[in-house]
């Protein structure tokens, strides 16, 4: 914290110094706090986009018959809320976290390429900004559902090649990400961490980066097919011209798997980062934490067609993905016993994030119980592209990552801002979220299974009250997260807060570096590596 | 208000047991269906959830026990311990047995759900947007389902129509698919454009239908009655809007029902004989126009701007009757090919209809018969020098 570095644009000297003035430091930075920040804040913008599209949806679904759409922009809503979702807010915000948290756990200075880490962000916001251009185009936005299958979304208008391209954006990005996470963690811990000393996040991000890795060329090569499908006459899904449409299938579902890992992987790794803290007792079964972690990671490869059960695969097929897929239960559970092991014999205390990770191990455990019921095959002919799966899907992803994003929020934004956010509000903010969530999904189980299939804009009247209820859910929800962008601002304002301490949360020091930080965190950390590991006996 | 005060009822009274879920149109669960399979199905869909539930009332018992009495609020000192071999070892082992034991009934349903062999009857059903087509391979008979007029009707945005007050809303069909009870029946699929998924809950399954390639599947039907799916599969804009209906028949009531089938295909046929006149084929094209073309070309022929091309003034329709006998015969992009689909005296009508209404006053009109015979070649000419406005 010596020199500020004098008025001259760049400087080659290695003092200490701190962010560049006005607003094109955020334009120009390469310093991983504010290029983790950036994502975080683009994220959050995100999931409001995505979330206007949802509730877009479920206003149309409030009632049976059309009220405010027309079929086709529905499917387009449905399509882009996913896109957007996934792409635009989930992933990002995880990356957010990664470049913020990751150096800090560490121990050390930066990541270990910044100056990529400024293009990789750039070039999401120009993968997104692209994508989202498509919705003034001639034809609309793409309407074929996020998995753009063939032939259905070569009828897509003017928007098909541009949401190609922003795939293509998407994954340069992710891919740019990923190096730099591994690198950074492989590279840069400090001398005394052993891998098996790391903190969970850390390992749990170790490995979605060689998932991103391997499976962001695959998508990418599946729509540029599409694309010459569409322009360049060639047949890969055409059976006309000796293709397969199936074969999209197969190559979105390598992809999709592992995608939806990279989603919940780094959850699990807040999850076990926060939960320690809060019962203030060690992770249970690091170990097997770590091989669990791995273990979903390699399965996440091998179980894609259960996407597909009714595609037509042979028996053989069929019965293959079933069992692959039903063995993915086992190193979960190792998971979520190992949590409930955690908070066993603690001191546990509850504040925000404590509340928002234990809603997240038991709505997730939910979420992975209609996946059990999913991997069942012959079962899944009844289940397949219904609302039971739109449940399914929900639940491990919004009462899951997005619990878990909000906790890692409430959880590190006094290390980030040095001050404390309003504990009572953000307390509301869980209440609401946690109950709403379950009234706008749970009720979704019931239509699927009662035969309500996913994706459609209008339904028969049986399906009339669970959807109006959940509608209400979605609301309620929806606007409850306007709750979330006011206690951050009013913390990062910092107007009648607490100040945090350094630890912020009661011993937290014992659990990872970032917390023998001083609050707030100063830009730069870590300049020379520390010497003591709190994690060390893990 | 009504409704939400209807369900706030309905709520209170399920939640104090009051009102039995069975007696009520709500659904809460999967359906039994009316086969062996589905009824198996529905067995093995108990099975695990029950099996879950334990799970669940086990891991969450221990959570909440915990969150309960492990609190720092009670003056609960934290233990350090951080690792136990031979617990994590148990919570391995036992997960794992209980999945084989969910593997092995689910193994033998999916190798019965996959022998088609010995079936006394074959229908193919192919996908098209947004109807089904139904092939009885056995006795010729072949017909397109479609959703009824008054569902259609009442979906439009703003129709100010009250679904509640529609029959079977959206869940009906203007030609259900009539197959005889007890009997083996294997089902073809395949599609005419992009993918889809035929499904009637009450049958246990949903196959996809997919442009060039052909699945099976098979039921047998042990009551009958009348049974309601739609399309599981997203198919585009009316997605939403492609039930399927089954009604399955005592054997004499079947036989009785194809005896009629047939009689009508012989009337039909007779149709593409004749002579019509242009006031035939004009009010005959309105009907086929509502129930084929409107959905995309609207209802006055305005079409939706970028997506579907308006039929007043199109190039098309008001140029040379051969072209628009060639873009309706053999589609192009997203216009489906109604060669295969209309009668020929339909597709006379359509045309004939289109060139002389919403504004188009050509004169022209094409007879049936020369229809048929270009069904009868269906030769594709080559059009890539037309623009498709």
């Amino acid at each position: 914290m010596s020199a500020v570095a004098a008025e001259h644009e760049h400087t080659d000297d290695h003092h200490d110094h701190g962010p560049a003035k006005g607003w094109m430091r955020w334009i120009v930075t390469t310093n991983h706090k504010d290029i983790g920040t950036l994502y975080l804040v683009f994220a959050l913008t995100m999931f409001f986009v995505g979330g206007t599209m949802a509730l877009i949806i479920r206003a149309e679904l409030f009632e049976p018959g059309m009220q405010f759409v027309e079929p086709q922009f529905f499917n387009s809503m449905t399509t882009m809320h996913a896109l957007v979702m996934v792409f635009g807010a989930v992933m990002p915000a995880f990356v957010g976290f990664a470049n913020w948290m990751i150096p800090m756990m560490i121990g050390a200075p930066d990541m270990a390429l910044p100056r990529m880490n400024n293009m990789s962000f750039w070039m999401l916001v120009a993968g997104v900004l692209l994508l989202a251009s498509t919705l003034f185009m001639e034809g609309g936005a793409p309407a074929s559902g996020w998995t753009l299958y063939p032939p259905l979304v070569l009828q897509t208008g003017n928007a098909l090649p541009f949401a190609v391209f922003s795939v293509h954006l998407l994954g340069i990005s992710s891919i740019m990400g990923a190096i730099n996470i591994i690198a950074t963690i492989l590279n840069m811990r400090a001398p005394k961490m052993s891998l098996m000393q790391m903190p969970l996040f850390v390992w749990t991000w170790l490995i979605t980066g060689f998932l991103l890795i391997a499976i962001m060329p695959v998508f990418a090569g599946a729509v540029t097919m599409l694309l010459t499908d569409k322009f360049f006459d060639t047949s890969f899904f055409d059976a006309a011209g000796g293709g397969d449409p199936v074969l999209y299938q197969h190559i979105f579902w390598f992809f999709g798997h592992p995608e939806v890992y990279v989603m919940i992987l780094p959850t699990f790794g807040v999850a076990s980062t926060i939960i320690p803290v809060f019962a203030r007792k060690p992770l249970f079964g690091y170990s097997s934490m770590v091989y669990a972690t791995g273990a979903i990671a390699f399965l996440s490869f091998i179980v894609w067609a259960h996407h597909m059960f009714t595609v037509g695969m042979p028996i053989t097929g069929e019965l293959y993905f079933m069992y692959a897929t039903m063995l993915i239960a086992i190193p979960t559970g190792v998971k979520i016993f190992n949590w409930t092991a955690t908070m066993w014999k603690g001191a546990m205390t509850f504040e925000t994030p404590m509340l928002f990770s234990i809603a997240f191990v038991v709505l997730f455990t939910l979420g992975g119980f209609t996946g059990l019921m999913m991997a069942i095959a012959p079962v899944d002919f009844q289940y397949h592209d219904t609302y039971f799966i739109v449940a399914h899907f929900h639940y491990t992803l919004v009462p899951a990552s997005v619990f878990i994003l909000m906790a890692g929020g409430y959880f590190w934004l006094p290390k980030w801002t040095g001050k404390m956010y309003d504990e009572r509000l953000a307390r509301l903010h869980f209440w609401l979220s946690a109950i709403s969530v379950n009234i706008l999904f749970f009720p979704q189980h019931f239509l699927g299974l009662a035969g309500m299939p996913r994706r459609i804009p209008d339904y028969a009247v049986q399906f009339s009250d669970w959807n109006m209820v959940s509608s209400i859910g979605a609301f309620i929800f929806g606007f409850s997260q306007l709750m979330f962008v006011y206690i951050v601002i009013k913390t990062v304002r910092g107007k009648d807060c607490e100040k945090a301490t350094d630890e912020v949360w009661e011993d937290a020091a014992k659990h990872g570096l970032e917390w023998t930080l001083p609050s707030p965190v100063p830009y730069h950390t870590f300049a020379t590596p520390p010497e003591k590991i709190p994690t060390e006996n893990y | 208000m009504k409704q939400t005060k209807q369900l706030l009822v309905y709520l209170t009274l399920m939640l104090s047991g009051l009102k039995s879920v069975e007696a009520s149109d709500y659904t809460l669960n999967l359906m039994k269906g009316v086969t062996k399979t589905s009824n198996d199905i529905y067995d093995l869909h108990m099975l695990i959830l029950w099996i879950c539930v334990i799970i669940g009332i086990a891991v969450f018992g221990t959570m909440f026990y915990s969150i309960y009495y492990h609190r720092k609020s009670r003056g609960h000192k934290a233990e350090q311990f951080h690792e136990n071999t031979t617990v994590e070892i148990i919570w391995t082992i036992i997960p794992t047995i209980i999945l084989i034991a969910m593997a092995i009934p689910a193994t033998k349903l999916m190798i019965e759900m996959d022998d088609v062999s010995e079936s006394e009857m074959s229908i193919k059903v192919t996908g098209w947007q947004w109807k089904w087509e139904y092939e009885y391979m056995d006795n010729g008979i072949h017909f397109f389902s479609s959703l009824d007029a008054k569902s259609n009707e009442a979906r439009q945005l703003g129709s100010d129509i009250d679904p509640k007050t529609v029959p079977h809303y959206l869940l009906n069909v203007d030609k259900p698919l009539v197959i005889p009870v007890n009997t083996k029946i294997r089902f073809l699929f395949t599609a005419a454009d992009v993918l889809h998924s035929w499904w009637v809950p009450d049958l246990g399954w949903k196959t996809d239908t997919i442009p060039g390639f052909i699945n099976e599947s098979w039921t047998l039907v042990q009551k009958a009655g009348t049974y309601r799916g739609q399309c599981a599969e997203l198919c585009g804009k009316d997605h939403g809007f492609m039930p399927i209906v089954v009604i399955a028949m005592e054997k004499p009531e079947y036989d009785l029902w194809v005896k009629g089938q047939q009689a009508l295909a012989k009337v039909e046929a007779a149709k593409s004989e004749k002579e019509w006149s242009q006031a035939e084929l004009m009010a005959q094209g309105k009907e086929v126009y509502t129930n084929n073309c409107a959905s995309c070309h609207m209802e006055d022929g305005s079409g939706m701007a970028g997506t579907f091309p308006a039929i007043t003034n199109s190039a098309i329709v008001i140029g040379d009757i051969e072209s628009e006998i060639n873009m309706v015969m053999n589609g192009q992009g997203m216009m489906p090919a109604f060669g295969a689909m209309l009668s020929a005296a339909d597709f006379a009508a359509v045309i004939t209809y289109t060139r002389n209404s919403f504004g188009n006053a050509v004169g022209d009109l094409v007879q049936p018969s020369k229809i048929k015979s270009l069904q009868a070649a269906l030769v594709s000419t080559d059009n890539d020098d037309e623009d498709d406005d």
